[in-house]
């Protein structure tokens, strides 16, 4: 904000126009395909659409939505997925950055592979792990056996919980090098200085860790843990390439739920009314995170 | 960072470990390009062999040559080429509209004064954050009625807005890391607004620009959702939903599925090697400021 300089110009009344100009096509942009939208997306979740005919029915649908079992299931299905993956993708993300941030050979490299999962297509990434951990002829089953460590070929995704899993360790590889790469840009803003000074004054390396690493690595975790959560909160690519849902919905979270509704079924009211209630408890954890995000600037 | 690496023991240790990462995060594409050069009999081979005997183009080959031909297993490969020109024109076209009305929204929204300025910046940042399921559905039936289903347009038109927000919001922060004083020069020497922005705020912001564009081309590249349930022939489907066609319309062929993964991967994976510092730098700065 420091170098916000308002400029000022000449002529008065097409000065004062300008920014308008300027800003116009952004906001009518945004306004015709995304706020509109969602207006009328609130309209058509007041209503029961069946074909081309809709009957207005008030808040009938989202009082359904909150008495049904299946939406409540869903959530919980994702609350694990984003509970699991955001922990694991933290712990792996926080342990590479502190081994990056060490002075080795190769390290260079290490921080350019990491960019590699990042960029992966998600599409790909569900397909590519779909494939590793296919039942019959999977990477996975034939390095498990040939090392021994299994007897008989596993079917990774037959099972709810098993599939589950499965889905959030195909979402860890691709997404833990971020949560790595952000942090490892906050353990470099610490002066060595710091360090040094709580050597002199006889901490050791684990008092070291815990009275300046963690305490200046507080905001990047914060941002890595709200972006991350926000993220795994909306998973949809990954679990539509890699189960469908399945097995048994074992890993239907709430945007595949919200899919399945609207476009398979062509419940378009119900699903609207289901797509309010995910938005508003993402746009409640933004808000939380801009709140977080003010509270390390102050 | 420069802190004393400690004992050689301690360097060999760091180094095995980093060996191990590595490990891991190339095992899977290692395979993925493996899988897309084997035959279909060595793939489904047990026990399963790590490098094919009689390494082959011939997936690429189908997959490319596309159109009406039959794959080895039966089922009709689609036009994987129509996909690609699709998603080339989508993301191409994204990009350009995003950066161009992008650059000058964020210029205004950086360098003037206006009302509702800071309302509008606040719905901007709002929006970034809405979910694409809560768009889907009811964009789906907007652009039903209006009949632009299943046309790149209307892929172009949903994903500029889906990523403007996020442009606008970078090139702000770029921009404002300018001295402004430059620009007051340029103003006393006659120049007028665009001339500024596009002869001295452009430039100087150009490694942000390159930021913003990958970060803008990836995420046109990458989307799944919207393309899934707004295109439904090849008239307008993009790679992602070509690919994932692989796994429901036709046997699972996974040559042919990892073929495709791979040309997909190709251009993202190349793009952020190559510009890696920028990446990395849109990371945190893209994140952390807002």
């Amino acid at each position: 904000m420091i170098n916000t300089v308002v400029l000022s110009r000449p002529s008065p009344r097409r000065a004062r126009m300008q920014p308008y100009l300027y800003i116009l096509p952004a906001v009518i942009v945004i306004f015709a395909v995304i706020v509109f939208p969602l207006i009328y997306a609130f309209y058509v979740s007041l209503n029961n659409v069946v074909g081309q005919s809709q009957t207005f029915v008030g808040f009938a649908n989202y009082a359904n939505i909150l008495r049904s079992d299946f939406f409540w299931s869903s959530t919980g299905r994702t609350l694990y997925f984003t509970v699991v993956s955001v922990g694991l993708e933290f712990l792996l993300g926080l342990g590479v950055a502190l081994l990056l941030n060490e002075d080795f050979p190769g390290r260079g490299i290490m921080r350019g592979l990491l960019v590699l999962p990042w960029a992966l297509p998600t599409v790909v990434n569900g397909v590519l792990w779909s494939w590793i951990f296919d039942a019959n002829y999977g990477a996975l089953n034939a390095l498990l056996k040939q090392l021994g460590i299994i007897d008989n070929y596993v079917i990774w995704l037959g099972e709810p919980l098993s599939a589950m899993n499965s889905v959030i360790l195909a979402d860890v590889w691709k997404n833990f090098p971020m949560v790595a790469l952000l942090l490892l840009a906050g353990l470099q803003t610490i002066p060595d200085v710091l360090y040094e000074a709580a050597t002199i004054d006889g901490a050791g390396r684990s008092r070291r860790f815990l009275s300046i690493t963690i305490p200046a690595l507080r905001p990047a975790m914060l941002v890595a843990l709200v972006l991350r959560t926000m993220e795994a909160f909306k998973v949809f690519d990954i679990v539509y390439i890699m189960t469908k849902g399945g097995p048994a919905n074992g890993t239907q979270a709430i945007s595949y739920y919200t899919y399945v509704t609207t476009f398979q079924y062509t419940k378009f009211g119900y699903g609207s009314a289901l797509s309010y209630l995910v938005a508003l408890v993402i746009l409640a954890m933004a808000l939380g995170y801009f709140k977080l995000l003010k509270a390390n600037e102050e | 960072m420069k802190r004393k690496s400690g004992s050689p023991a301690k360097r060999a240790t760091l180094v095995c470990v980093a060996f191990l990462l590595a490990l891991f995060i190339l095992a899977p594409f290692y395979w993925l390009v493996v899988s897309s050069i084997s035959e279909k009999a060595e793939l489904l081979a047990v026990p399963l062999r790590w490098f094919p005997r009689r390494p082959t183009l011939s997936n690429y080959a189908t997959l490319l040559g596309g159109g009406g031909m039959m794959s080895v297993s039966g089922g009709e490969v689609p036009p994987f080429k129509t996909a690609i020109r699709n998603s080339l024109t989508v993301c191409l076209t994204v990009n350009v509209l995003c950066l161009t009305v992008g650059a000058v929204a964020a210029y205004a929204f950086c360098r003037m004064r206006f009302w509702l300025k800071k309302q509008l910046l606040l719905t901007i940042i709002a929006v970034r954050m809405l979910p694409e399921i809560s768009l889907v559905v009811p964009l789906y039936m907007i652009m039903r009625n209006m009949k632009l289903l299943d046309t790149p347009f209307a892929l172009i038109i949903v994903y500029a807005s889906f990523i403007l927000p996020f442009t606008i919001w970078m090139l702000k922060s770029y921009f404002q890391s300018i001295p402004a004083e430059l620009e007051e020069a340029a103003f006393i020497d006659g120049s007028s607004r665009m001339g500024v922005l596009t002869r001295i705020v452009l430039p100087l912001a150009l490694p942000g620009i390159i930021t913003t564009a990958i970060f803008t081309l990836l995420t046109a590249w990458d989307e799944f959702l919207f393309a899934l349930i707004m295109t439904s022939t090849y008239a307008a489907k993009t790679i992602p939903v070509s690919i994932s066609e692989f796994t429901t319309r036709h046997l699972i062929d996974y040559g042919l599925m990892t073929t495709g993964g791979v040309i997909a991967a190709l251009p993202p994976v190349i793009l952020a090697s190559a510009l890696q510092k920028y990446i990395i730098r849109g990371l945190t700065e893209g994140s952390v400021k807002g």
